[in-house]
């Protein structure tokens, strides 16, 4: 009971804060948004008794993430850059069609994952174990990600880069 | 689980290019500007080791296993696509030699991420888990996404790659949404264990659909499919000529073979879930591709929906299914990759100072100017177009044929008439090369790399399209699953 | 105990949410935000789904995809100074030179 409570209560402020990430103005108030909603599903995972993925989540996301994107707001000032190329009439139809689609999923979703229920409350999920599999069941995936990551890496850097000084040769 | 010898040997082409990226990294730091071509020759020769040791693994007998607790398959059909990516890497780098030098964006870098999209796509390939494919995919498309935006001081470049990365992600989003559904409803990401827990019975569960649906949107993006197409003669545009052709032919081929393997292997119970909706997509790629192309006037927004169109026709097969349809789709895949590649080293040798070669009237009257080029050209837009006796042909017609004896007349009948409504823009740019007189002067790379690219295309292309015997026996005996 | 099917509602409302953002925003930084939104959507529906199965690979799958969503911001956020460094504006609407 005290359980559903407390999911009630960070989902709401979760969805609240996502909402806002969406309507804000401000690129820099959506960013704070985002993180208040980061932190609801931080407390979501601890309440699935995944406490590494609560942890893993503000470190990684609000920690790492976020702070890159206010970086970038801050830096460069740029509060209106755009791609408006999407969706070039922004229609009523839209916010119906994405109500509808949610609701339909919802619908369906919920319908279809009723039955997956457990008797007795599961365990908690302990670091050790997530560590032994990352390096036996899951380690080509494991090591995948970390070329995946030098790649990110430099492709930041060139991108970054100066380009006027390397044109001048 | 102690990891053997045999994981070892079974990714050992993956190892390879990875690791040859990561030391050419370091070995780029000592090579002066202006040499950087060294780092491509060595990259084109790191991917023809890796594809003499798959080679070599596929011929030695020791394919045929799942290695790291089901996350990898080294079998047949994984190498037959191996195959197909050494030779869309190789050629890729080829052509793009002198374009880097005339642009100015010349560097080491650029060589070494077409490597390490190249490993990206070969573990695709290879993928027989949700997880391994699915990180194959962001390791293949991250480093295109730079590479689209590597013409830094180009304004379209830039547009064109943060179109491409926020409508990636957005649709990496979606494909995630929909594996975690499949997740949910069998309990594993493994592909066997999907298709296990799907024919006891989870195959009448009510969130399939939805998983598949997301599976199709997340998937079509990458092979540009309508409606996840939008993307694509934008990025196509924008992009650097050697990326596009890279992206045209390169990321479309490992997504099919992941569609192939999702869909036939993992969701092959649901058939009656998926098989509408791939109908749909591969519709109604092919009139929105083949119909939207005629309107073009730069050639390579018209190949962006000539591409969408092809990716209709490929996926034709995979809804015909079974051996014959696998072997289609895989047949069509190479035959795409060389008649495509083609297409774009004739717009580079065009590229000079004075012309771009992006536009259709930049090939007004060639034949006078210039016939051996005009001819090759004429031979890939008959290949494109499906006209025998080229490679397109064959492949087109083996698609069809897969698809009747399936029992699919009716799609068979639309992508037969649409291939006509395709001829006509096709043959519209060889009238305009022989019927026309040529306007202004004529200028042209004479860079010998394009010079290989475009001889070896050629003559693949014919010759794949009058004995297509040996590949498609080699594509139907790769045809099988593990 | 919570049903599992809270936790779909949840994820779905927020995947939806970070859709609406990507389609109707047209601030860049939004709408990479958005994105982020819909991959957290997806955590929760591993992560629910890796309890109510018991199962690990839901865990395991949630730590790669928190990993590559730093990953692909990071692309992302370069590609996009790379843009604004070559403007001189960066006003809305601009992002023209590609008719759509």
């Amino acid at each position: 009971m005290i359980e559903q409570i407390f999911f009630i209560i960070f989902a709401a402020l979760a969805i609240i804060s996502a909402l806002g990430v969406i309507s804000l103005r401000n690129p820099v108030h959506a960013a704070l948004s985002l993180i208040v909603c980061f932190f609801q599903i931080a407390c979501l995972f601890v309440l699935l008794r995944s406490p590494f993925l609560a942890v893993v989540q503000v470190f990684i996301y609000v920690g790492a993430v976020m702070v890159l994107f206010l970086f970038v707001v801050m830096i460069l000032d740029i509060k209106k850059v755009s791609l408006g190329v999407l969706v070039t009439r922004r229609s009523k139809y839209i916010y119906f069609f994405l109500v509808g689609l949610a609701i339909e999923l919802i619908v369906v979703l919920t319908g279809g994952f009723q039955k997956l229920i457990l008797d007795t409350p599961g365990e908690e999920v302990k670091i050790e174990v997530i560590g032994r599999v990352l390096f036996t069941e899951f380690l080509f995936p494991f090591e995948l990600v970390s070329i995946l990551l030098l790649v990110a890496m430099v492709g930041a850097i060139i991108m970054i880069k100066d380009a006027e000084k390397e044109g001048a040769k | 689980m102690p990891i053997g010898l045999n994981d070892i040997i079974a990714i050992l082409p993956e190892i390879i290019v990875s690791l040859s990226a990561c030391v050419l990294l370091i070995v780029d730091l000592f090579i002066p500007k202006g040499k950087k071509f060294f780092i491509g020759g060595i990259a084109i020769l790191t991917v023809m080791v890796a594809a003499f040791v798959s080679f070599y693994i596929a011929g030695a007998g020791l394919t045929g296993m799942t290695v790291f607790s089901g996350m990898f398959a080294a079998d047949g059909f994984g190498f037959f696509f191996k195959g197909i990516f050494f030779v869309i890497a190789i050629l890729v780098i080829l052509l793009s030699l002198s374009y880097v030098d005339t642009e100015g964006i010349e560097n080491g870098e650029y060589y070494i991420f077409i490597l390490f999209s190249l490993a990206g796509m070969m573990v695709m390939a290879s993928g027989v888990d949700l997880l391994s494919i699915y990180l194959g995919l962001e390791l293949m498309s991250l480093p295109v996404y730079i590479l689209t935006g590597y013409a830094k001081l180009n304004k379209r470049s830039n547009e064109a790659a943060m179109k491409y990365v926020v409508l990636g992600a957005f649709s990496s989003g979606i494909l995630l949404f929909g594996i975690s559904l499949i997740y949910g409803i069998t309990g594993t990401t493994e592909l066997t264990g999907i298709a296990t827990a799907l024919s006891a019975g989870g195959a009448e569960h009510g969130a399939l659909i939805i998983a598949v649906v997301m599976l199709v949107a997340g998937f079509g993006f990458k092979i540009a499919g309508v409606p996840f197409h939008m993307w694509s003669p934008d990025v196509y545009e924008g992009a650097p000529t050697p990326i596009t052709a890279f992206m045209s032919v390169g990321p479309k081929a490992a997504a099919f073979a992941v569609i192939l393997r999702v869909f036939l292997d993992g969701l092959a119970p649901a058939y009656d879930t998926w098989y509408l909706i791939l109908s749909i997509v591969a519709v109604g790629s092919m009139v929105v591709g083949n119909i939207v192309a005629i309107a073009q006037t730069n050639l390579k927004r018209m190949l962006a929906y000539s591409s969408i169109g092809h990716a209709g026709y490929a996926l034709l097969g995979v809804i015909a299914g079974g051996e014959e349809g696998v072997a289609s789709v895989m047949y069509y895949m190479l035959v795409y990759a060389f008649m495509n590649l083609g297409i774009f080293a004739v717009m580079l040798y065009m590229r000079t100072t004075k012309r771009s070669g992006e536009l259709i009237s930049d090939y007004t009257g060639l034949a006078k100017k210039n016939a051996p080029l005009a001819f090759v050209m004429l031979l890939f837009l008959f290949s494109l177009a499906g006209i025998p006796p080229t490679a397109g042909f064959i492949g087109k017609f083996y698609v069809f044929m897969a698809l009747i004896h399936a029992g699919h007349i009716y799609l068979a009948v639309i992508g037969i008439l649409l291939s006509a409504v395709a001829a006509y823009y096709y043959i519209r740019i060889i009238m305009l090369m022989y019927m026309k007189e040529p306007e202004g002067e004529f200028e042209f790379v004479r860079s010998r790399p394009i010079l290989y690219v475009l001889t070896l295309t050629a003559v693949v292309v014919i010759i794949l399209g009058i004995f297509p015997g040996d590949l498609l026996s080699l594509a139907q005996s790769a045809a099988v699953f593990l | 105990m919570i049903p599992v099917t809270w936790f779909i509602v949840l994820s779905v409302v927020l995947f939806m949410i970070g859709v609406a953002g990507v389609l109707l925003r047209r601030n860049l930084i939004i709408m990479l935000m958005s994105v982020e939104l819909m991959l957290n959507a997806v955590n929760i529906n591993f992560a629910a789904f890796a309890y109510y199965l018991q199962d690990l690979r839901g865990q395991v799958f949630v730590v790669f995809t928190i990993t590559l969503a730093a990953a692909e911001v990071a692309v992302a956020l370069g590609i996009l100074i790379a843009l604004v460094k070559n403007r001189s504006v960066t006003n809305a609407d601009e992002l023209d030179s590609l008719k759509g």
